[in-house]
């Protein structure tokens, strides 16, 4: 048990005490968007690398998340009503947004929400047996109607700009270093306690049906089970995942906007768990960290050549290491034991 | 005529628009199951071929031939050790087509560029110009000449046993592998003809493909995979769909409605409008 | 499952690859660093990659004729990558990792409101070289484009002297367009003219067979277009296969300018009339060497802008200011640079030290068959900048007020 926990306590250790000792408050805070990315990472891989959904529409749970948080900043903030009503010639607030002055609900909503909308759709698609490439393709189709409803209700979310400008986030000033400190190590304590949680999971009875959906659905409908049922509750976990990380990134990041949440970036993180590793866990957490830093410092070094870095990387990974990078270090270990 | 009557023939003109862009698709996601992310990159292929060309009919078989053999190539040294992997396909393709855009941006510069649209284009019967008419003729054509190959043609029939049932297609002495290669070569080729076809509408620039590759899956999936009548149905339902949504409310909800409505759609027939039978278990 | 310690080498090496990458050499102490933060990739590099271009073309300039304080300017330039938040990131690391002295950046509305806080935050710099919707005044940003009253604003004036008093709206889905809709429509109703219709396509739509019927059966006597980026070349694709010219259905464009042209096509533009402050055909000395020096430095086939000129003058206005406070601290050279007024390619620019925008001639231009534009209207004398147009009585009660 000791010896199980022993790496992930290491990396616990790195993450929660030594990384905001040594690294200066701009790059701990970029440290902390990687996280927030590598939650919804985390819920991609349980319900794409365990249980075989490819979700191409993760953006809009982070969407979801994201904006309830960023509306509850706005409103919290003072001042009447938010900026971009204003411009947008919004007078009163809209009834949709009243709920989300209270810190609670707002928290609620940027969870649940996205767990009920993808218990709906699981619930719709996956009677109906809709999966594969078909389900592939219908979350991004979700992903994409939803970035066109955000932009072209400029009143009620934005519109393309987004919500920004942030001061405060209960009532601790966002522009205080001690401030994006406690925020990331938030983000990071979050990751780890899901983390935790998910492996839990999937070690369990449930976690071997996943994988038994995975690789035969129909002869696990035959043993008597409902794949339906155990698709849709693993797709609502991995929503609601996606969902808390947008609500942790408005606070770290400061800006949620629908091109954070479209077609794009959600399969942008899809590709993130490939490389990492889609079948461990770990793998989807290390792909968005390794996908979101190597971002960062390409287009600091060389801003042309990222999309070629970025096409290359997804290619080489998926000929050549389809487990990733945790598939290619396991094999390595694998050689030297033996 | 009335604005509301024009819709119609405005919404077969789209129908036939998306019908072009996604026959290619209805090949090699349909046939082979090959989630090809690429094909929006092929397309503008085809349209950047017009572009150096210069002239529009010229255009149609050589971009046909360019973008067929990006397709084979694709198919050769990578995708071809995918099969039985769709999904995986998806990542790998998304990455070539990254790349590819990347290209683009790299050899014809970031703007966009201009393809003259031929003298003989200008004008229009009614409501509908020219070049509509064109691009409907076009699509027409183009599934006419898929259907031919496909149920008269030895490879053609090859093509469909190999769907049907890999395996026993394979025992049969086909080479499957020969007919992979064509039957990615025929559909990436298709994408570059509909690339041709769309410097008449719309812009042609590195970003060309990403405006059109989630319109053209949503075809093939409403339709059924694989199936050409489903395309064709799907084609012309989305078109008219999507035009008098637009004429009702505006360009944006109309997009929305159409997105809802294929996703409704799905729900009622999970695999789209006409199915290929098959006991095969998953 | 355990995660194998290869893993957590790599996050080791991870985390300290990540502090050693803000390593970089110190600037000498005789430099000054200024950051340029434009997208190089994704779907707005088209427009901005030119902007660049002509704000390192102003620093060599610059730094040829002995830079700023006796100091050369040395850029470092970052890609916003088509992506507001990557333009708030960027912007952070260029004030506190690079400690620049200001930076020039921005394209889209969205990547400025993304940047805004930032520079409030850390009281830094912005020179924002683009035409916008107004409605803003940040004490930390300058703007060297239009605002509304100088751009859009004289576009209605042109339309009306015109006679074209029937208006269709076709505008891409975002703040700019739907502002600068707002306050057509109140200029509207209050000089008697009329809208005939209102419509918004998503950001990169190409589809305008639809929308062009509904403009040709409103018959109206102009189209005010306020479309961006690629959805111009489908629309007036679209329209001109209808059989529209210029004569018969005028088009207004505010988001046109000399770049664009090539890719919609000439023959789909030419006669359109367009709205901005500068023309590559601008008749000044200081333009004719603008254009000359640009050429030179970046290719005889290219062609220069209105957003191209207001980040070439942000770079000359920074430095003026600088010169004129004797420090690159952002308080002083604030406060020097309201009034002063230098004659750029557009002619005579001055700050407006209250609003932090540019005094700007508005220009009306015509598009010709060799692409380039050609001035037949202008305002005279450079417009008073009013973001919040509160000079206007008609504009009361418009937003933001």
């Amino acid at each position: 048990m000791i010896r199980r926990n022993l790496p992930f306590a290491a990396v616990a250790v790195i993450v929660l005490v030594v990384a905001p000792l040594l690294l200066e408050p701009f790059r701990l805070s970029l440290l902390a968007k990687y996280l927030c990315y590598a939650i919804v990472a985390l819920g991609i891989g349980l319900a794409w690398g365990q249980a075989g959904m490819l979700t191409l529409g993760q953006g809009v749970f982070f969407g979801l998340g994201g904006y309830s948080m960023a509306m509850h900043l706005k409103l919290t903030e003072g001042g009447g009503l938010p900026d971009f009503m204003v411009w947008s010639g919004v007078e009163e607030l809209p009834a949709l947004w009243v709920p989300f002055g209270d810190p609670v609900l707002a928290l609620a909503t940027a969870v649940l929400g996205p767990m009920l909308i993808a218990a709906v759709l699981g619930t719709l698609v996956f009677r109906q047996r809709v999966r594969g490439a078909y389900f592939a393709i219908l979350t991004q189709a979700l992903a994409a109607a939803m970035v066109i409803l955000l932009v072209g209700q400029q009143g009620l979310t934005g519109g393309t700009n987004g919500m920004t400008n942030f001061f405060d986030v209960f009532g601790q000033d966002l522009a205080d270093d001690s401030t994006q400190r406690g925020l990331y190590l938030v983000v990071a304590s979050v990751l780890g306690v899901l983390y935790l949680a998910t492996r839990q999971l999937v070690n369990s009875r449930y976690g071997r049906l996943l994988v038994a959906i995975r690789d035969g659905e129909d002869r696990v409908r035959f043993l008597g089970y409902d794949p339906a049922l155990v698709k849709t509750v693993t797709f609502a976990l991995s929503a609601g995942m996606a969902g808390l990380a947008g609500a942790l990134f408005v606070p770290v990041v400061g800006i949620i906007s629908p091109a954070l949440l479209g077609v794009v970036p959600s399969l942008e993180l899809v590709v993130a768990v490939a490389v990492g590793g889609r079948h461990a866990l770990a793998g989807a957490v290390l792909g968005a960290v390794v996908m979101g830093y190597a971002q960062t410092a390409f287009s600091e070094q060389f801003a042309d050549g990222w999309l070629y870095l970025q096409g290359a990387l997804f290619i080489l990974v998926m000929t050549l290491a389809p487990k990733g990078i945790i598939g290619v270090a396991e094999r390595w270990r694998r050689a030297r034991t033996t | 005529m009335s604005a509301f009557a024009n819709q119609l023939p405005i919404g077969l003109s789209i129908g036939a628009v998306l019908l072009l862009i996604a026959l290619g698709l209805t090949f090699t996601f349909g046939q082979m199951g090959v989630i090809n992310m690429a094909h929006g990159e092929f397309i503008m292929a085809g349209a950047y071929t017009a572009f150096l060309l210069g002239d529009l009919v010229p255009a149609l078989p050589a971009a046909f031939l360019v973008a067929g053999t990006m397709g084979l190539i694709l198919e050769r040294a990578a995708i071809r050790h995918f099969y039985g992997r769709p999904l995986d396909t998806l990542l790998l393709t998304w990455g070539v087509s990254l790349v590819l855009q990347q290209l683009a941006r790299d050899l014809f510069g970031a703007p966009n560029v201009q393809v003259p649209a031929p003298a003989w284009l200008s004008g229009g019967v009614g409501i509908l110009p020219y070049n509509r008419l064109f691009i409907m003729g076009l699509a027409v054509a183009g599934v006419v000449a898929v259907w031919a190959y496909l149920t008269r043609t030895r490879l053609g029939r090859r093509t469909q046993a190999v769907v049907q049932n890999r395996r026993l297609a394979a025992t049969s002495g086909i080479d499957t592998g020969r007919v992979d290669m064509l039957t990615f070569f025929v559909g990436s080729g298709l994408a570059g003809v509909a690339g041709v076809a769309l410097t008449l509408i719309g812009p042609v620039g590195p970003a060309l493909g990403t405006y059109y590759i989630v319109d053209a899956f949503l075809v093939v999936v409403a339709g059924g995979l694989g199936q050409l009548r489903g395309a064709v149905l799907a084609a012309a339902g989305l078109g008219l769909l999507n035009s008098y949504a637009e004429f009702w409310s505006d360009a944006s909800l109309a997009k929305v409605i159409v997105l809802a409505a294929v996703i409704a759609f799905l729900q009622v027939r999970p695999q789209g409008m006409f199915v290929l039978r098959s006991r095969a278990l998953t | 499952m355990r995660i194998p310690r290869p893993i957590v080498s790599a996050i080791l090496v991870l985390s300290l690859a990540a502090c050693g990458s803000d390593a970089r050499p110190a600037g000498d102490s005789g430099d000054i660093k200024v950051g340029i933060l434009h997208s190089l990739s994704g779907t707005m590099a088209i427009s901005e990659v030119t902007v660049r271009d002509a704000e390192l073309l102003a620093i060599e300039e610059i730094n040829k004729a002995g830079g700023v304080l006796g100091k050369q300017l040395v850029p470092v330039v970052e890609d916003g990558a088509s992506d507001w938040p990557t333009f708030a990131e960027k912007a952070t690391k260029l004030i506190r990792q690079d400690k620049v002295a200001t930076v020039f950046g921005g394209w889209t509305s969205a990547s400025r409101k993304a940047m805004l806080p930032v520079f409030e935050r850390y009281k830094a710099l912005l020179w924002y070289p683009v035409q916008y919707e107004g409605l803003e005044s940040s004490p930390y940003i300058f703007y060297t484009g239009a605002t509304t009253n100088q751009q859009i604003i004289p576009g209605l004036d042109y339309l009306k002297e015109q006679g074209k008093k029937r208006l269709f709206l076709v505008g891409s889905d975002y703040v700019f367009p739907r502002t600068a809709n707002k306050i057509i429509k109140a200029y509207a109703a209050a000089n008697g003219m009329e809208i005939l219709g209102e419509e918004y396509t998503p950001l990169g739509h190409t589809e305008y067979s639809t929308l062009v019927n509904k403009v040709t059966q409103a018959r109206p006597d102009a189209v005010f277009n306020t479309l961006n980026g690629d959805s111009n070349v489908a629309f007036f694709k679209a329209l001109k296969s209808t059989g529209a010219t210029a004569e018969s259905m005028p088009v207004l464009s505010v988001s046109i300018a000399e770049e664009e042209v090539t890719g919609i096509g000439v023959d789909n533009v030419v006669g359109q009339p367009v709205a901005w402050n500068y023309y590559q055909t601008t008749d000044t000395s200081a333009n004719k060497a603008f254009v000359k020096a640009y050429k030179a430095r970046y290719g005889q086939d290219k062609v220069t802008s209105d957003p191209m000129e207001a980040g070439y003058n942000a770079v000359y206005l920074w430095a003026e200011a600088v010169k004129k406070a004797g420090t690159t601290e952002v308080e002083a050279v604030r406060k020097a640079a309201g009034g002063i007024a230098l004659e750029r390619p557009e002619g005579l620019v001055t700050i407006d030290g209250e609003s932090q925008h540019l005094y700007k001639t508005a220009r009306i231009g015509i598009v010709q068959p060799d692409g380039l534009i050609k001035q037949v209207w202008d305002s005279g004398e450079p417009i008073k900048p009013d973001p919040y147009l509160k000079g206007y009585p008609w504009a009361a009660g418009l937003a933001g007020q």
